[in-house]
């Protein structure tokens, strides 16, 4: 074997390198972080806050894996709130405020103390490539690092560039320099890349705001944590404050629209639908009169505040003048001005399930260069690719997450298949499973695999293997458990009368049943203790629409399992119509399932794509 | 492993329709129907009745055993020589037995794949025969947007997006500036759905021997006779006849019993090289009715075969016999042939119903009733209220996945579309 520096090399110290440095030095590969600062390493470039609906999920998917986003953050939250509270428990989210600088330092710390990861500080220029492999990366000084894969997690910096209103000068993020020859690699490998944007609110500095014209909005009484290892708050606990624009300052936005760098066109890349900037609410939504803003506090002794909601791409001094008109806002100085920045994403379309790029053994991809936005999604492919570029420096079996057991399956599986038109974000409604693929069971489904593939520690294992002895009995015991219709009617329980008897997890099917009420009247449970009843509240609720999704999970699992060759040649498939036959040579399904996404597929078209595959090995193995 | 179903054609044996079922339970379905189940490739007579013991026809039964049938499942065969009446009310009892349902196009040949017990020439036979079926699903269903119907469909379709949009937006935005409870706007679409969907299912019941017969469309060069035997053979005067080229522009539709098949016949408009727009019009109109019909019967004289697509089933024929005297052809003036014309469109279309176009029709009844009993139960969670939006939005889900076949697939992106144009989103 030719000589290795390391196993694995990420690329970047933002939230995708540093999950994927994390697990793939958890799976036993000697791993090296680039990043072009140390400093760097766990910076959030836009809103204080980890989770929200989707987004927690995926941390809580992500900690089951042991990675590190979820302990981290819950070291960093000031304020908790679940999300969709209210809801059914399937679709809520956890979500925190939190301390830019707990969670850098955490960050840095966790990198620098995770056994077989380096830190190494300087730029990579450009990939080592040879034939249809990568196998390390040059550094500027022209230093060469040989590894067996690497990892790019670049963000926004290739080739972004920062606009405040008609000003614009290249940078990958406030005060960092933008990567351009690595971009020039990546357009080298034939990779197809697109233009995205993206925009931040302006700064404010907190002792210039009249809080006392604010109404507060405190975290959780409760709170509950990412982690399931945590069980809470490490930090004081602050709250957010609520204010709203006004026709002023609609008016001041709209008189100055020609300066936006968005409205001016300056801008050609594409922003998400769902963080649009204030210019863009005042425009389409011209008859609203006013739009909520959220005051987050960036630390506890951090006097920044940044204005959820207004975010800008107008110059400063008409920065200063919108935000003025804002009630509680009037006096208050900006510290640093919003803007938005355009960069290159590589289409990901290009990359299969482990996030690697096709035809090259090698490369992986993560994060926002994905053409994705957010700090989950970033770690959530971060995970991912860390831990398929060190399995396969270790020769070892890719590690596939399925639409059907994570939202960060349905994350790899939309980008990979779809593409993305703006800013990739995840939302509940994306994943079919929703109902079982619950924040609170994420340990459940993600857990033992992660246990059997070794990247787990010891602490997480036993606290894992106790929670499911726990859960197993209370599950049994109330399994077990058969109540009379007589019993039943104690509980106040409307049911049919049919005189049946229903076991206890049954009974904790009914809407208005929970296990406090089962057990005021039957002690016997009383000694379940409440988070493994709550869960178990859950299941139960649960039970009969994921008992009904069972065929079709089964279903997809059965397609996904049916490969498609690289070999296999779309456009020659007979029987199938001229249009699919180009989605199909488009997309390039890697299995029967991403096929059976594409729009206008039919039964028929699958079946003579199996058709296809099958005459293609049969003709190989006669 | 769902249980599977669907009439198959049955090579060399006209007139008798073949069911096929495959999967765990189909050894189970045809003990239902039967009583006792005959030994294993033994093809035996046996009456089917339905559940309420009514005798459905007489027929043979056959049955495979697991890793000896053409699936490699268990697998029955009904060998039926009864009606469409018949065939329908066979498949409905299958329907409506648990763990059973229609299957799609080619997905016999599917599990065959996938249980290796195919060989490389029978798949190369098999990917025609796909396609054939699919294509003629593809005419069928495309016959049911063209219509009114259509138009009905893309309301739902309406409908249903922004109800799940709005339950989508409560969920996925909570923390964001839009209403808490949508309960009101949701039922209102909701229920608007159910009672369209209801009335088609009305409608389908007592109308759909009318409304969705067999189409067969009579085609030809002007002047060559379409109208006068579309006349004879209705025995009235429903299109104009005329000796002036051109003059059936529309297309005309007589309604008729042949061989008690309920059959639309169309005359269209005559097929030349024009100028004339309108005419023009009516041409291409001419060609795309006829190219969704079951059969085409196309009329030629002295000037030879127009140019117009044709399938093995269709047929060709010669007119006005009696003044060419060509003892083959037909004359709509002494009523030559026409007898035979009749018995061989009724031939024909039996063939053809051994194929998709009643399977589609009962998977769209299927698809009705399955979306309807969704977004009833949808109603009922919507009514406890928000917290239970996540299992409403699933049953909307639900409904829209059984109705897919009708208003197209919808995805998160259309829903995420109709979020983003109705409310502010982003904080
Ligand atoms: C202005 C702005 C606004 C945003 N707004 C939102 C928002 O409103 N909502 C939202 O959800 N998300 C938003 N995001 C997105 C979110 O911040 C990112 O999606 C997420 O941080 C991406 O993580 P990443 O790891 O992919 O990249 P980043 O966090 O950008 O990390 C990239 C890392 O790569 C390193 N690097 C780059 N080039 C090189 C090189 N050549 N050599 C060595 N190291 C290199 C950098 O030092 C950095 O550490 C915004 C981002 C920005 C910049």
């Amino acid at each position: 074997m030719k000589h290795r520096d390391f196993d694995v090399i990420v690329v970047g110290g933002g939230h995708a390198g540093a999950e994927a440095a994390a697990a793939s030095a958890r799976s036993g590969a000697v791993t090296a972080l680039i990043t072009l600062s140390e400093a760097g390493i766990g910076v959030m470039s836009c809103n204080p806050a980890i989770g929200g609906l989707g987004k927690g999920h995926l941390v809580r998917e992500i900690d089951a894996m042991d990675g590190v986003m979820g302990r981290i953050a819950d070291q960093a939250g000031i304020q908790f709130r679940l999300l969709n509270r209210r809801k059914g428990p399937a679709v809520q989210g956890p979500r925190a405020q939190a301390d830019r600088k707990i969670y850098r330092r955490g960050m840095q710390r966790e990198m620098r103390e995770t056994p077989n990861l380096s830190v190494l500080v300087g730029e990579v220029v450009d990939l080592v490539v040879t034939g249809d492999r990568v196998g390390g990366v040059v550094l500027s000084g022209d230093i060469t690092l040989r590894a067996g894969s690497v990892v790019l997690t670049t963000g926004t910096f290739l080739r972004g560039v920062i606009h405040i209103g008609d000003q614009c000068q290249p940078g990958g993020r406030m005060g960092d320099r933008p990567s351009i020859r690595l971009a020039e690699r990546i357009d080298g490998l034939g990779l197809d890349l697109g233009r995205l944007k993206t925009g931040t609110p302006p700064r404010l500095d907190g002792r210039t705001i009249d809080w006392s014209v604010i109404d507060a909005q405190p975290g959780d009484d409760d709170p509950v944590m990412f982690s399931f290892m945590s069980s809470r708050p490490f930090a004081r606990q602050v709250s957010c404050g609520i204010t709203h624009t006004n026709e002023r300052t609609h008016d001041v936005i709209r008189n100055n629209l020609g300066k936006s760098a968005m409205y001016g066109g300056h801008i050609d890349g594409i922003g998400p639908r769902y963080c649009p900037s204030i210019e863009d609410k005042v425009v389409r939504f011209s008859e609203k009169t006013s739009h909520q803003i959220f005051l987050e506090p960036e630390g506890l002794d951090d006097t920044t505040i940044y204005p959820n909601g207004i975010s800008t791409s107008l110059p400063r001094d008409v920065q200063e003048e919108y935000v003025r008109s804002i009630s509680g806002l009037n006096d208050v100085k900006i510290v640093q001005p919003g803007y938005a920045i355009e960069y290159d994403y590589v289409d990901p379309r290009s990359l299969d399930l482990r996030l690697g790029v096709r035809n090259i053994t090698g490369l992986f991809l993560a994060g926002q260069i994905n053409g994705t936005t957010g700090y989950e999604e970033a770690a959530a492919q971060g995970l991912t690719a860390g831990l398929n570029a060190a399995r396969e420096a270790l020769g070892l079996t890719p590690v596939l997450f399925s639409r059907a057991d994570s939202y960060i399956g349905v994350m790899v599986d939309d980008l990979t298949t779809r593409g993305v038109t703006e800013p990739y974000r995840m939302f509940t409604s994306r994943a079919e499973f929703r109902l079982s693929l619950r924040a609170d069971n994420a340990d459940q489904r993600l857990t033992p695999r992660a246990i059997s593939l070794g990247c787990v520690s010891e602490a997480r294992q036993q606290a894992f293997n106790e929670k499911q002895d726990r859960l197993n009995t209370g599950r049994d015991r109330l399994s077990h458990r058969m109540f009379s219709s007589k019993e039943i009617a104690r509980l106040g329980v409307k049911t049919s009368t049919d005189g049946q008897k229903r076991s206890g997890m049954h009974l904790l099917s009914f809407p208005d049943m929970s296990l406090s009420k089962l057990s005021a009247i039957f002690p016997e449970f009383s000694d379940i203790p409440t988070e493994i009843g709550a869960q178990l509240e859950r299941d139960a609720l649960y039970a009969n629409y994921i008992q009904r999704q069972e065929r079709d999970v089964a279903a997809l699992r059965r397609d996904e399992a049916l490969e498609i060759p690289s070999s296999v040649d779309f456009s020659k498939i007979e029987g199938v119509s001229f249009e699919l036959k180009q989605k199909l040579s488009k997309a390039r399904p890697k299995n029967l399932a991403q096929a059976a996404k594409i729009e206008g597929m039919t039964p028929a078209a699958l079946s003579l794509l199996l058709l296809r595959i099958r005459k293609l090995s049969q003709v190989r193995s006669a | 492993m769902d249980t599977i179903f669907a009439l198959a054609s049955a090579p060399g044996k006209a007139g008798v329709a073949v069911i096929r079922i495959s999967g765990p339970l189909s050894w189970e379905a045809v003990r239902l129907l039967v009583g006792v189940i005959p030994q294993p490739r033994q093809s035996t007579l046996r009456k089917l009745r339905d559940p309420d013991g009514e005798i459905l026809d007489e027929a043979l039964v056959l049955v495979f055993d697991q890793g000896a049938s053409f699936t490699g499942e268990r697998v029955a065969e009904l060998h039926l020589h009864g009606s469409i009446a018949i065939q329908r009310a066979v498949l409905r009892v299958l329907e409506g037995i648990a763990g059973l349902r229609m299957a799609e196009a080619g997905e016999f040949t599917r599990r065959a794949l996938e249980n290796d017990c195919l060989d490389l020439t029978q798949v190369e036979a098999l990917s025609d025969l796909i396609e054939a079926e699919t294509e003629s699903q593809r005419i069928q269903a495309l016959r049911v947007f063209s219509g009114a119907l259509g138009k009905r469909i893309e309301s739902w379709r309406r409908m249903l997006i922004e109800a799940a949009a709005l339950l989508e937006a409560t969920i996925d935005f909570a923390d964001e500036e839009v209403p808490v409870d949508v309960t009101g706007d949701v039922l209102a679409r909701i229920t608007a759905v159910i009672s369209a969907v209801g009335r088609e299912i009305d409608g389908m019941n007592a109308a759909e021997r009318i409304r969705t017969g067999f189409e067969v469309a009579i085609l030809g060069a002007p002047n060559v006779g379409k109208s006068s035997l579309l006349n004879a053979l209705a025995g009235r005067d429903a299109a104009i006849t005329s000796d002036i080229a051109g003059t059936t522009r529309d297309v005309i539709e007589v309604r008729m019993d042949i061989q008690g098949l309920p059959v639309t016949l169309l005359d269209t408009a005559g097929l030349r090289e024009t100028q004339d727009p309108i005419e023009k019009i009516g041409i291409s109109r001419a060609l795309q009715r006829a190219s969704l019909s079951d059969l085409r019967v196309v009329l030629v004289d002295e000037h030879g075969i127009p140019d117009v697509p044709l399938g093995d089933s269709d047929l060709i024929l010669t007119t006005k016999a009696d003044l060419t005297g060509d003892a083959s052809g037909i004359s709509a003036y002494t009523g030559q042939g026409l007898d035979h014309l009749l018995s061989e469109i009724g031939h024909r279309l039996s063939a053809i119903i051994q194929g998709a176009g009643l399977a589609t029709r009962e998977r769209h009844r299927v698809a009705f009733f399955d979306g309807r009993e969704s977004l009833e139960r949808s109603i009922q969670l919507l009514n406890r209220g928000p917290g239970f939006y996540d299992l409403a939005a699933e049953e909307i889900r639900a409904a829209i996945r059984a109705l897919e076949i009708l208003v197209g697939r919808i995805d998160v992106e259309n829903l995420l579309d109709e979020i983003f144009s109705t409310f502010c989103i982003g904080k």
